[in-house]
Order: C-alpha cells, then sequence, then structure tokens
C-alpha cells in the first residue's frame, strides 16, 4: 500500500534524522570544507585531503570532516570552518597546507585557535557566548538601542567581553513570524536559542538567566526559528554574512550538497510533502501572488501570474524549465545555487510542476559548469531513488519527472524562446512573442521557464507564507536577491539582500567599499543588457523600477564594482562587443545595429572620433532597442546609453581632447619616465618587449615614442615610480 | 567527407561505417534515444559526448551523428557552428580558456591573455607545435570572485598576475611529460 503523503514526508524526515544521528555529528568536532568550483579553484580539495592525512594519523574518531557549498565570500577561499561542542563555531580564511596543519594541532588538539587567520579577523579573541542583536530595518522599533543596553547592563554586572560579547546583525528574516507586540529578535550562540526581547527586563532575564545560570529563559523564546538559522549559527559573527539576509542562499554553505539527508533534516521537501497533501495549486500561486516573487532572471514577472497562465490552458501537456544559462558575464549566483543547494532548486521544479500541471521538467544548464550539472543529475538521481521523482511522487499519485539539457555557450539562449528552440535540438534562435510560452513553448506546449533563484525560493515562501516573504521586501516586490559582487570591489562574493537594500550598502558596507582604497565610479548591474550607476546615486534602493529609470536593469544579479581607473567608453564598448559577438544574426537591426555601435566606439577609443559619434551612437541605440526582435537586440545597447547619460564628458574628453581621463585607452596613452626619480636600474629596459628604452646603467633611461607599443610593462615594473602614464 | 563510406549505397554497409567512428557510449546513446519522442532534440547532447570524446567535432564525426540520428547534415553543422562550445578543429592536450568575461576585464585580464600570448608563442585560436596547448577565450566560467580567471583543461586558476603564467603552464608541461613518460613505459616495444 502507498503513504499519503504526509505519511511519506514523516517517515522521510525520519530515516533522514535516523542517519544524522549515526554520524552523531552533535558530539562531534567538525572540519568544514567548501566544495564548489570557487572553492576547488582556490585549492580546498587539497584542503580536505590534507586534513584527512592529519585524521587518519591522529587515530581520533570524534572528528569528521564535513563537506558543504560554497559560502559565497570568494576572495577568502578556501574557507574552513571548525565547529567544536559547546564553543562558537571558527571560520579560517586562505587556508593552505601550512595552515592545516596548524589548524589540527593548535586549534583542534590543543584547543587554541589560530587567531591570526580567522576569516576577516579583527585580532579580537573569541568570546564564549555571543548575542546577535537583529538590527534589521524592519525590527528597528522595539530593536532600537537594546544592544546598547545589553552592553551596559554586562559591564555594571562586570561580565567581560571574552566571556560574552553582543553584536548587530542585519534582518534576520524573522520578521512577520512574531506574534504580539513588537519584539526584537536575539540569537544566543553557541546554544542557538532565538530569543524575543523588548524591554530592559528582558535583557536582565537573558544575562541571569542565560549568561549567568547557563539556562534557556523559555518565557523569552522566540516561538518559531527563522529559516536562516543554521546559517547565522554559523557564519553570523562574520559582518560580511549578518549584514544579509539569507533565503535563496539559505543552506550553502551548511548543508553538504550531495546529501537528502541534511537537505531534509534542515526542512527540505517539507513543502511539497504540503502542495502535496493539499492538492490545491491555487494555494500555491495565491501564495506567490501574495509574496510578490518577480522572476530573478531579470524581467521581473510575476511568478504566480506566470503559473497561473500556464495553468489554464487547455493543452494538458506541459512542461516547465528552470532557467541556469546564466550568460551575464560576471554573474555566478546560479551556479553557486545549484551546486551549494541542488535539492533546494529541484524541491522547486518539482512544485512548480505540480502547480502548472506539467508532466516533465527540464533543467538548462552551461556546459561551462561542469561541477553543477553533476550535482543536479546526482540530485535527480537520488530523487528518483527516493520517490521524491518519476511515478507517483511521495504517494501522491502526482507523475514527474526531470531532465537536464546542456547550453553549448550561446548567450541568446539564456532568452526564453532561443532555449526552448535549444532543447529542441535546433539553433538557438529566438522567435517572435506572443505567443508566449505559457501558451505555446516547447514542442508547442504551454511552458513555464523561470530562472534558478525564482525556484530556490518557492519552498521557502510555501514554509513561511507569502506574506512573510512579502514583507521582506518592498512595496512593489517581496524578498531577497541575490547579487554576485565582483570587479573592484575589497569582498567579492555573493550577497543576498532584502529588495529596497541601497546599492550603497551592498558595495560599501557588505564589500567592503572599491578596492586599494580607489574612489568609486560606477556600479554595472544587469550585465550586457543592463547599464551603469554612477556613484553619485549610490544611495539608491534596489529593486526592479528604480533601477529602471536610471537607465539600468535588475538583471539576473551581476554587479560589478567600477572605479576611477575604469574608462566608461571602454566598458560600453566591453560590452558592445559582448552583444555584437552573442547576436544570433536572426534580425538586422540588431546584427547590424551592434556591428556599427561597436565601430564607432572603437573609433572614439582609438583616438579618432569626431564629434557626431555622440549623437550617433545615440540614434542608432534608439533604433536599434526598439526594432530587435528580442531581448538581446532590444537591450544591448542599455550598457551605451547609460554611460553616454551619465558620463557624457568622458565621451567628449576621448573625442574632443583626444584623452582618456582613467588613461585607459591604450591609443591615447604615453608612458614617459621621469628623469628626476629614475636611478637607471636598467629593470625597465630589461621587460620592455620591443627593446624601446635605452639608457646607461645608473643614468636616466628614455623611452622612444616611435617605437613603444605601450604595452605598460615598464610601468608595472618600475620599483620607483619613475615611470608616469600621461 | 569521410573515406570510409563511399563506393556503396547499401545502407548496412554505410551504418557499420559510420558505427565505426564513433565511440561505443556514443552509439549506446543514439540508439537508446532513437525509440524514444523527439529524439531529434538530443543533437546537442550527442555532439557534446563526441566533442567529449575525440576534443572536437571533425567533418566525419558530423557526419556519422547525422546519418546514424537520422537529421540532415545541414542541420548538424548548423547546430555545430551556431554554437560557441563547440570545436570543429582539433586541439592540443590542454585546452587553455582565458576568461574576457566583465570582472575579468577589469581586473585586469588582457594582460593575462597578453602574457599566455608571448610565451605559448600562438594566438587565440591556436594549438602550441607540440600539440601540448590550445589557447582560447571564454565569457566568464562563473568564478568571477576570483577574477581575472584562466580555465585549462577542466581546473580554474585565478587570481592570476602576468608573472605567475610561466610558472603555471610549467606545471602542466610537467604533467605532459610525465603522461607521457607513462604511456611509453605501458607500452610493449
Ligand atoms: C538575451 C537574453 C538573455 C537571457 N539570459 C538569461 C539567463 O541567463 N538566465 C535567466 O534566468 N534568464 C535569462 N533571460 C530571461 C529569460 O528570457 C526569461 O525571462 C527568464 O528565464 C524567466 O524566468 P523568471 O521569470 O524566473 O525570471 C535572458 C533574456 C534575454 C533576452
Ligand atoms: S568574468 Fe571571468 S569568471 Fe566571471
Amino acid at each position: 500500500m502507498s503513504l499519503s503523503a504526509p505519511d511519506f514526508y514523516r517517515s522521510l524526515a525520519d530515516r533522514a534524522a535516523a542517519t544524522l544521528a549515526d554520524r552523531d555529528l552533535d558530539r562531534k568536532i567538525l572540519i568544514q570544507v567548501g566544495s564548489a568550483t570557487c572553492e576547488h579553484a582556490a585549492g580546498s580539495q587539497a584542503v580536505a585531503e590534507e586534513f584527512a592525512r592529519h585524521l587518519r594519523a591522529s587515530g581520533r574518531n570524534d572528528i569528521v570532516i564535513h563537506r558543504t557549498g560554497c559560502t559565497g565570500r570568494c576572495s577568502r577561499e578556501p574557507i574552513v570552518g571548525i565547529q567544536v561542542p559547546g564553543q562558537i563555531p571558527v571560520k579560517y580564511e586562505r587556508v593552505n597546507r601550512d595552515l592545516v596543519h596548524r589548524i589540527f594541532t593548535e586549534h583542534i588538539q590543543s584547543q587554541t585557535p589560530v587567531l591570526k587567520h580567522i576569516l576577516d579577523h579583527t585580532g579580537e579573541a573569541l568570546p564564549e557566548r555571543e548575542f546577535m542583536f537583529c538590527e534589521g530595518s524592519r525590527c528597528k522599533g522595539p530593536g532600537a538601542g537594546l544592544r546598547e543596553r545589553f552592553q551596559a547592563l554586562l559591564e555594571t554586572r562586570g561580565i567581560a567581553p571574552q566571556k560574552v560579547r553582543a553584536a548587530a546583525a542585519s534582518c534576520f528574516g524573522a520578521c512577520g513570524l512574531s506574534e504580539g507586540a513588537p519584539a526584537a529578535f536575539v540569537l544566543a550562540r553557541p546554544e542557538k536559542v532565538l530569543y524575543q526581547v523588548a524591554t530592559e527586563e528582558d535583557l536582565v532575564a537573558l544575562i541571569e538567566g542565560h549568561v549567568l545560570e547557563g539556562r534557556v529563559v523559555e518565557r523569552l523564546k522566540a516561538k518559531q526559528e527563522p529559516i536562516a538559522l543554521e546559517f547565522l549559527e554559523r557564519y553570523g559573527d562574520v559582518a560580511f554574512f549578518n549584514r544579509q539576509s539569507r533565503i535563496a542562499l539559505r543552506n550553502a554553505g551548511v548543508v553538504d550538497p550531495e546529501s537528502l539527508e541534511e537537505y531534509v533534516a534542515y526542512d527540505g521537501f517539507k513543502a511539497l510533502a504540503e502542495v502535496l497533501t493539499r492538492q490545491d495549486p491555487d494555494w500555491v500561486i495565491s501564495e506567490l501572488t501574495k509574496a510578490r516573487l518577480r522572476g530573478r532572471g531579470g524581467g521581473g514577472f510575476t511568478t504566480g501570474a506566470k503559473w497561473a497562465m500556464a495553468r489554464k490552458q487547455a493543452d494538458a501537456t506541459r512542461y516547465i524549465i528552470c532557467n541556469g544559462d546564466e550568460g551575464d558575464p560576471g554573474a555566478f549566483m546560479d551556479r553557486s545555487m545549484l551546486e551549494s543547494d541542488p535539492f533546494n532548486i529541484v524541491e522547486g521544479m518539482i512544485i512548480g510542476g505540480h502547480s502548472i500541471g506539467a508532466q516533465k521538467g527540464f533543467f538548462y544548464i552551461r556546459a561551462e559548469y561542469p561541477l553543477a550539472i553533476k550535482r543536479i543529475q546526482m540530485a535527480i538521481d537520488i530523487c528518483k531513488q527516493n520517490g521524491l521523482l518519476g511515478a507517483d511522487i511521495m504517494g501522491s499519485g502526482f507523475d514527474f519527472d526531470l531532465e537536464i539539457r546542456l547550453g553549448a555557450g550561446a548567450f541568446v539562449c539564456g532568452e526564453e524562446t532561443a532555449l526552448i528552440r535549444s532543447i529542441e535540438g535546433e539553433r538557438g534562435q529566438p522567435k517572435v512573442r506572443p505567443p508566449y510560452p505559457t501558451d505555446r513553448g516547447l514542442w508547442g506546449h504551454p511552458t513555464v521557464i523561470n530562472n534558478v533563484e525564482t525556484f530556490a525560493n518557492i519552498s521557502a515562501i510555501l514554509r513561511f507564507s507569502g506574506g512573510w516573504y512579502a514583507r521582506i521586501g518592498t512595496e512593489k516586490s517581496g524578498g531577497t536577491k541575490v547579487f554576485a559582487l565582483a570587479g573592484k570591489v575589497k569582498h567579492t562574493g555573493l550577497v543576498e539582500v532584502p529588495l529596497g537594500t541601497t546599492l550603497s550598502r551592498v558595495v560599501n558596507e557588505i564589500g567592503g567599499g572599491v578596492s586599494g582604497g580607489k574612489a568609486l565610479k560606477a556600479i554595472q548591474t544587469g550585465g550586457p543588457a543592463g547599464g551603469f550607476i554612477p556613484a553619485s546615486m549610490q544611495d539608491m534602493e534596489v529593486d526592479f523600477e528604480p533601477l529602471q529609470k536610471a537607465g539600468s536593469i535588475m538583471g539576473s544579479g551581476g554587479m560589478i564594482v567600477l572605479s576611477e581607473d575604469d574608462c566608461m567608453v571602454d566598458i560600453a564598448k566591453f560590452y558592445m562587443a559582448f552583444s555584437q559577438e552573442e547576436s544570433c544574426g536572426k534580425c538586422t537591426p540588431c546584427r547590424e545595429g551592434t556591428t556599427r555601435i561597436l565601430e564607432i566606439l572603437e573609433r572614439i577609443t582609438q583616438g579618432e572620433g569626431v564629434p557626431e559619434d555622440m549623437d550617433k551612437l545615440h540614434r542608432l541605440s534608439r533604433l536599434c532597442q526598439r526594432t530587435s526582435l528580442c531581448g538581446l537586440g532590444r537591450a544591448a545597447p542599455n550598457p551605451v546609453l547609460s554611460s553616454l547619460k551619465h558620463f557624457r564628458d568622458e565621451f567628449e574628453a576621448h573625442i574632443h581632447d583626444k584623452h582618456c581621463p582613467a588613461k585607459k585607452c591604450v591609443a591615447l596613452i604615453r608612458y614617459e619616465i621621469n628623469a628626476e626619480k629614475c636611478i637607471g636600474c636598467t629593470i625597465c629596459a630589461r621587460n620592455c618587449p620591443v627593446e624601446c628604452i635605452s639608457g646607461a646603467r645608473k643614468e636616466a633611461h628614455v623611452i622612444n615614442q616611435d617605437a613603444c607599443i605601450k604595452c605598460g610593462n615598464c610601468f608595472d615594473v618600475c620599483k620607483f615610480t619613475a615611470i608616469d602614464r600621461v | 567527407m569521410s573515406d570510409c563510406c563511399h563506393g556503396t549505397d547499401n545502407w548496412e554497409e554505410l551504418e557499420r561505417g559510420y558505427r565505426a567512428m564513433l565511440p561505443a557510449d556514443v552509439l549506446a546513446f543514439i540508439d537508446a534515444n532513437r525509440a524514444k519522442e523527439h529524439s531529434e532534440s538530443m543533437l546537442i547532447a550527442t555532439l557534446h559526448m563526441v566533442q567529449g570524446h575525440f576534443g572536437h567535432l571533425g567533418p566525419g564525426h558530423l557526419e556519422a551523428v547525422a546519418q546514424l540520428m537520422q537529421v540532415p547534415l545541414a542541420k548538424v553543422t548548423g547546430v555545430a557552428t551556431f554554437y560557441h562550445y563547440f570545436r570543429l578543429q582539433p586541439r592540443g592536450r590542454y585546452l587553455i580558456n582565458v576568461c574576457l568575461g566583465t570582472a575579468c576585464y577589469v581586473k585586469g585580464a588582457e594582460k593575462v591573455a597578453q602574457k599566455l600570448t608571448e610565451e605559448l608563442g600562438i594566438h587565440f585560436g591556436e594549438t602550441s607545435k607540440d600539440g601540448i596547448f590550445s589557447l582560447e577565450s571564454t565569457r566568464c566560467v562563473g568564478t568571477c570572485g576570483l577574477a581575472p580567471v584562466v580555465m585549462i583543461g577542466d581546473e580554474v586558476h585565478g587570481p592570476l598576475s602576468p608573472s605567475q603564467i610561466p610558472t603555471l603552464l610549467e606545471g602542466y608541461l610537467a604533467r605532459a611529460a610525465e603522461d607521457m613518460m607513462a604511456n611509453s613505459a605501458s607500452e610493449p616495444k
């Protein structure tokens, strides 16, 4: 006899709990090593092997090496977490073999953490306990000043900071879960207890009960746990992380991406069980609509509405597709989610399939992401073996299958109609819409296409309700958005923040500002289809509409930070070269338009621009925008138009003065040796590939400008800053 | 056109010739898909497998795939040339893909690319004389946080500065030499 969905889920959860109980992780020391593409590139596999070697040599059986996905802290990889029972978890950055040895012998065997190498270390010793106060904007009312008061209470009682530390954190994503009078959330670590406090009396109770007597103050315990509790517990002491609000990325860096049991242990497939128990797709669609979830692939179309459209079709053969093409060069959040929490995306897809009445779903993943493909395939296989995919899912009578189809390196295939053609085995050329895929998509049947991150949010919304999700975002768009922060920023990585957070907070507070102490020039969002937000507008809130109004788009979440060293004409040219190369050639405005625009930009950066060029660029761009067949051509001119709008002076300098203000465009710069600073060390002459630098030892050198190819080698190697770029 | 299959129009003979051109796993894949609905949609997946095996898609491979999948050769060629990921020329043992995506570009990928062309003495799209390295560029491998990056085979390296390139290449040269030694040792004289 087959089980009903609730029974099926209970038995799945019990099995997962039993497997994990066998491993007895709560009482063991965990060595957590990240395993995703970036971690591997940074050497995490060698680090894991080195730990394994130490572990074998030590003969201890109370230590386990735990594999997780990616936390999204790219610039500090490989990151290793050490969790000793009863202590606050410690993370180390840039771990190599030598550091493995020190961590193992000093921290694990002798209980003295290697303070100098702790992630974002502040040099302070680690406290025994920590209270993290939610100071997200939504808790501002009750939360204001609580942490300071708590600190003062600690001081008057003579409790040293090494014993108890009070820290600030961003929104826990728990708002809306609280009942009754407003109260702020406080997370106590390492006990992982979530409290809700409002008054001085509550704070005193925490100190007397939790700190001094070491017991949980039941009266103040939160009724429900926030979604990212485990993430906060492990990473909450790092500012980069605790200023984020993780929903889509809640399991990234927490679970082993290849373990169904771990995913289930963090409430995985609970939402699916509920969906299959209720058997009411209208409920799912209404929750998504209430959540104000908008597609994370760039367009921002309301997901609930899209699903409703496919559902009401007469044709009963329907498909659902996960768009994992991630074509924006400079974006990597989809890859990270596929690699770090594959079961979550699979769960979102099954729920989507059930809601629209599809029998089959496809993952379309770019071939450049081999690990993501492997992890998703593994998740699909494991789900099939466990009755979560295939016939009669969870005993509910719902049949649904998933399959992976690979991209093959064509940006336009991220566009939904082109993607459908690619799955059909054709050249990925887009079609005119309407008909929209929800009417006639894959093989002519109703099809829903959503982005990876859109699917990553589904299970969370259904577990915590649409209203909860909507409260986290803005008036128009609910929830959070993951950004891939890269370029000239100190901390590169993945950042998930509530929609409506300011750009400045993302780039400066979380990202640590521009690297190398340079000035911020602009923030690029939306990749080749987006535009530039000048530094002067950095206080803008990120949401679909404000970004569009400023001449950019939200896009899929790539965020490239540009500094004073970047030339806006050059970057506009870079994006146009990309779009020109990726134009599929089907429609003339896009094929010819991008080619001509690129020609003009090339001319300008070569110092051959003429005054009419700016006007020409503008007209051509508008034409390409208005008349192209698909989103590629319609959006391709955006970087040019937005740089013309915000950085007109740079274009003028290139055209009128033949000068590149950022000193980036090779044709417009020159290298000169400052005779006063040059000591004649000869290093520049030795490194010049065309041998155009002359001068005797210990005498000032000179560059022969006619022969110089402006490669900049001399500039880079000179130790006396004697070479000027002018 | 391949040489194997001319001078006859006997399908069984032709088929035997085409089958001989593809490895067993690809043949099994094509056979398994034949009976399925929308089997022609597996063309791209099949080409991925063929390229995975041979490193590139030669004219003979395309013809064999077309014939065995019963898809017009024009379509197979059309697909193979549309997608950048497919390579129609043979390549070296290690494919070096320099990322020229946005994040890498603003972090100086061009200088890394220039150093690579200098060190290898080849341009983009070419293979070194010894057949060990091929140089190509790509748009983002999704590790932008480590920019600028270079992907060699399946391995991602970053952040790289031009001065690290020689050591990086030496590592792969040493690996290639080791492989060759191991191979020649295991081959009977
Ligand atoms: C040229 C072009 C490239 C695109 N690339 C992607 C992509 O890489 N990933 C993605 O999810 N959506 C991409 N889109 C958007 C898709 O067409 C589609 O709107 C999206 O996948 C829908 O999912 P969502 O509603 O969840 O956002 C692209 C659109 C265009 C015009
Ligand atoms: S831009 Fe190079 S890895 Fe993304």
